[in-house]
């Protein structure tokens, strides 16, 4: 029992990281109707910047400090949601009315074009960096159940973040043009919306929350390197597949259930060397039989 | 009308592949095949780094039989496949003398039996998988394989660390881990061992809680993680949060400067199989990693650099011996080679090609590696 | 008009091979090359069938490479050295023939499952079965888990290679040529427009699939053999990007274009050698550059669906 609690644990922590990664996919994917394959190098971009921040934050507000933390998570994600926008901007906005295939591809290109610039050695180099602590880290030990304070910290702020995340989208004026966006664009603009602010505004947050899952993915496992972000933007992708993509808590429910998985199976000897293709295994017959995913909605295609 | 175009594009290219050119010059070509991008980029940068810089020692020194060798490197971007090209060009296109290459096993074997066919030696600075040199008479390589270093590892976790019981925890997309897990589980059990938990991860993986949990509910009294310094490091980072207090210890792998600075505490009191330490090579270790930390602004050198840089220069003494660059020669000067005085130790190539070169252990002190002894084959 | 066709495969392949037993003198290099195009002329046209004719979106194309590659490596592995030298040709074809049946019939495995799913969903589960098949052959000791295949015997020459793509593009071309195979443009153009004339989309689908997977595995085969080792990690979904871009960038639907697609882009990163640490960012950026300027293909000209 034991075992299964403290893997329920580690599980929870991880799946906190992939739920705020799979939102930024899923409201896209709302907005758009587009997988933005590029999502995942966000991640590692936000992880990148905090890694050049930390260092300059340091003199300023003391180096493994709550503020200091607090002003490099904050930069490092408008950063990135700067760059999600320029993004959005220079490869996806002139291909809004093309297929969306087209649009597909090119968030490939871009998502290679990120990957490898930053392997360049005038850039980031191949080389895995060492993450800076950004939280002094304990040890919190409950009877037989250990678990870090940063993974504490994670499952808080992300729980925070997405109850943030839902109260803008229901509850806000600048929430409801989205949903209004992604329900039908044409109607969208017609009543008024700035279709395209809007897509701006969805990108940046969705940029915004992988970077922050970035940097978490980061305490956790302090090293970075520009091709990091490929598996867990898969995972991240799956979770937002299986929770239903375009529904928001389908996406926190994605990411947990995906974390809780890897952990578990993870765990077993045997099976651990199959997660991914487990993984992929769910996703696939969560894709037949219930295509809009755990928590999405069923639409009927009008002839 | 596709017919047509087809056809004709049949005969173009066979125009075009008719031409064989090889450029004769008074240096002397040396080939160089490594994954310089892509996911293993990191490796093939440090080996390549190590290769460079004993070429340029080489020429300052004036070169080979009075010749400077010209260093000719191709990238695989990490990529099956890629090699073979790669390796094509630079015998076919470009007549290097011989090839280095390359770090990863697989990759290894791509290009051998290109070498061996055309009579090119073939010199790769770390594959440890035994099937590399088994293809052909023309491969060589200046590493350990992983029979002798899996070997070395059970029996200094069985005698010296006196574990009982371990776990084995893999990288199962890596040959190179599988193969040095295989034969430490081997050696194990032949000493007398128990392996009680063996599980695996995805190199690149950055959450190892879930196995470490797992593995630590074997209650093994150590753990062999024959893996990279990349996911070393992490490893036992997630080791001490999940509370796996007990051994922890690995392969040539995890032998980088990046183990302590990304691990920092938690490698504290970890062991590892090397080639060499600064400590025990003596003076030939230690002005090597002078030289290195010159050339590439203070960096420390890694397992590959030292063996890129003993491979070219076990290639440069070949050709010194055999008087000439004719393949033939220097592959018989290659398999002479007897306690070459690399960086990486006394080298001598045994019959089947490989190195036979005794293994340090070291030891994570004070966020240094500390030498603990030297296991001779 | 078929008789033609028939006509020109007929002097492909006998140049195909012509040419091959005069390629012991051929740069090595350029050689290697060569069978390399002509191994990627395989996979466009044959996930061009998927793709571009049926309106597929396939992501999987590298899984059914890895299984006919896979199944043929061990086949000549397995029962090359009980063979005497002349049987080599046999045995080599044995073996193609072997990757390809199973490859089809992993294509039948995931085309059944994908007939409901469209667009972006279809994608991502073809996706997921190349990821799987990968992952499969990475965990399978039978298969050299890790390691791979190594040791396989150089059998591919450039007339087998070259034969094969004229074979797979005859077939391909003359399929969708054919009254049957108008079919397939049909599901593409409208689905459901398609079924309301009586022609079962169903059918067409998983059609597409198996016979695209056929030729897919044929050209694993011919890799394995050409290369002389198998690893996991070359059959990634990277790869099947690859074989998309080459569909993309010729025109989907366009035999012709697709041909020249994957002569090019298996040329393009050997010439890029020189500038090796940016060849794939230049790659990266053809792939935007291309999809904002003309993504339609570079080569439209012909009807879509025309051979």
């Amino acid at each position: 029992m034991d075992w299964f609690l403290q893997q329920l644990i580690n599980g929870l922590a991880l799946g906190a990281i992939y739920a705020l990664i799979a939102l930024g996919y899923t409201m896209v994917y709302g907005v758009l109707r587009f997988i933005n394959f590029a999502h995942s190098d966000v991640l590692m971009l936000g992880a990148f910047a905090a890694y050049y921040l930390a260092p300059l934050v340091a003199p300023l507000l003391g180096a493994t400090t709550i503020p200091s933390a607090i002003a490099v998570i904050v930069l490092s994600a408008a950063i990135c949601a700067v760059i999600g926008m320029t993004i959005e901007y220079l490869a996806y906005r002139p291909l809004r009315k093309r297929p969306r295939l087209t649009v597909l591809i090119t968030a490939i290109g871009v998502s290679l074009f990120i990957e490898y610039t930053g392997q360049h050695e005038k850039v980031f180099g191949a080389a895995t960096k060492s993450f800076p602590t950004l939280l002094p880290k304990t040890e919190i030990i409950l009877g037989g159940l250990r678990c870090s304070s940063n993974d504490l910290v994670v499952v808080g702020l992300t729980a925070v973040l997405l109850v943030a995340m839902w109260f803008i989208v229901q509850r806000t004026k600048i929430g409801m043009a989205m949903r209004a966006v992604s329900f039908n664009e044409q109607a969208a603009s017609l009543m008024g919306v700035n279709a395209n602010a809007i897509i701006s505004f969805t990108f940046a947050i969705g940029s915004a929350l992988a970077a922050i899952g970035g940097i978490f993915y980061s305490m956790r496992a302090p090293g970075i390197e520009p091709l990091m972000g490929v598996q867990p933007g898969l995972r991240a992708f799956i979770a937002a597949v299986l929770g239903g993509i375009g529904n928001l808590p389908g996406a926190a429910l994605g990411g947990l259930v995906l974390g809780l998985l890897e952990t578990f199976f993870g765990g077993m000897p045997g099976l651990s060397n199959y997660r991914d293709a487990i993984a992929f295994a769910l996703l696939i017959l969560i894709l037949l039989f219930r295509p809009a995913g755990l928590l999405g909605k069923v639409q009927t295609e009008k002839v | 009308m596709n017919r047509r175009i087809f056809f004709s594009l049949l005969s173009a290219g066979a125009l075009g592949l008719a031409g064989c050119q090889k450029t004769a010059t008074d240096e002397i070509p040396v080939g160089e095949f490594a994954s310089l991008t892509g996911k293993e980029a990191t490796f093939g940068q440090s080996s390549h780094e190590g290769t460079v810089l004993a070429v340029e020692e080489i020429n300052a020194a004036g070169g080979v039989l009075g010749k400077k060798f010209k260093l000719l490197t191709e990238d695989n971007g990490s990529k099956p496949g890629e090699s073979a090209n790669a390796v094509n060009k630079l015998i076919a296109k470009d007549g290097v003398v011989a090839i280095l290459g390359e770090v990863a096993s697989s990759r290894s074997m791509e290009a051998a039996p290109i070498c061996q066919s055309n009579k090119i030696p073939q010199i790769s600075p770390s594959s440890t998988n035994p099937k590399v040199t088994e293809t052909g008479d023309y491969i060589f390589r200046v590493c350990f394989i992983d029979p002798f270093q899996g070997t070395v590892m059970a029996n200094f976790a069985r005698k010296t660390l006196k574990a009982q019981k371990v776990a084995i925890f893999t990288d199962v997309k890596s040959d190179y881990s599988k193969g040095l897990a295989k034969f430490f589980k081997e050696g194990f059990l032949k000493a007398g061992g128990q392996v009680v938990s063996e599980l695996d991860y995805n190199g690149g993986d950055k959450d190892f809680k879930g196995q470490l949990t797992a593995i630590k509910s074997a209650n093994p009294e150590g753990v062999f993680v024959p893996g990279y310094y990349t996911d070393a490091a992490l490893i036992c980072i997630q080791a001490k949060e999940v509370g796996l207090t007990v051994p922890i210890f690995g392969g040539d792998g995890w032998e980088s400067e990046k183990l302590t600075e990304i691990g920092k505490e938690s490698v504290e009191g970890t062991y590892f199989s090397t080639h060499y330490s600064p400590d025990a090579g003596g003076p030939k270790g230690k002005a090597f990693v002078e030289a290195y930390k010159k050339r590439y602004n203070g960096k420390l050198p890694d397992a590959m650099a030292a063996l890129g840089y003993d491979s070219a220069m076990i290639l440069a003494d070949a050709i010194k011996r055999a008087g000439s660059t004719d393949g033939s020669k220097i592959r018989d000067a290659l398999a002479a080679t007897k306690d070459f005085d690399a960086v990486t130790g006394k080298i001598t190539i045994n019959a089947q090609r490989d190195a036979d070169k005794a293994a340090v252990i070291l030891k994570v002190k004070d966020g240094k590696f500390s030498y603990i002894e030297t296991i001779a084959p | 008009m078929r008789g033609r066709e028939k006509l020109f495969l007929l002097i492909a392949i006998v140049v195909a091979i012509g040419l091959s037993y005069v390629s012991a003198s051929f740069n090595r290099y350029y050689l290697g090359i060569a069978i390399d195009v002509g191994i990627n002329i395989i996979l466009a046209v044959s996930l061009n069938l998927i793709n571009g004719h049926t309106g597929q979106f396939s992501l999987g194309h590298a899984g059914f490479m890895a299984v006919g590659g896979y199944f043929a490596a061990k086949f000549t592995l397995v029962y090359g050295p009980t063979l005497p030298p002349a049987a080599q040709p046999f045995l080599f074809a044995g073996a193609l023939l072997l990757g390809g049946i199973v490859a089809a019939l992993a294509g039948l495995a995931v085309g059944v499952p994908s007939l409901r799913l469209k667009g972006d969903y279809l994608a991502i589960v073809t996706l997921g079965f190349g990821e799987i098949i990968r992952v499969i052959f990475q965990t399978s000791e039978t298969f050299g888990a890790a390691t791979g295949l190594t040791g396989i015997a150089k059998l591919t020459t450039f007339g087998w290679a070259w034969a094969l793509a004229a074979v797979t593009v005859y077939v391909v071309a003359c399929l969708v040529n054919s009254t049957y195979g108008r079919g397939f443009i049909a599901v593409h153009d409208d689905e459901i427009a398609a079924g309301a004339m009586g022609i079962n989309p169903v059918r067409y689908k998983v059609t597409a699939f198996v016979i695209g997977a056929f030729f897919a595995g044929i050209a694993g085969g011919l890799y394995a053999h050409h290369k002389a080792v198998l690893s996991p990690g070359g059959f990634d979904f990277i790869k099947s990007i690859e074989i998309v871009v080459m569909v993309i960038l010729g025109g989907m639907g366009r035999t012709v274009g697709v041909i020249f697609a994957a002569i090019i882009l298996t040329i393009l990163p050997e010439l890029l050698r020189g500038v090796a640490e940016y060849r794939m960012i230049i790659y990266s950026l053809l792939i935007i550059g291309l999809m904002l300027t003309r993504p339609q293909g570079l080569f439209t000209w012909g009807k879509k669906g025309a051979a």
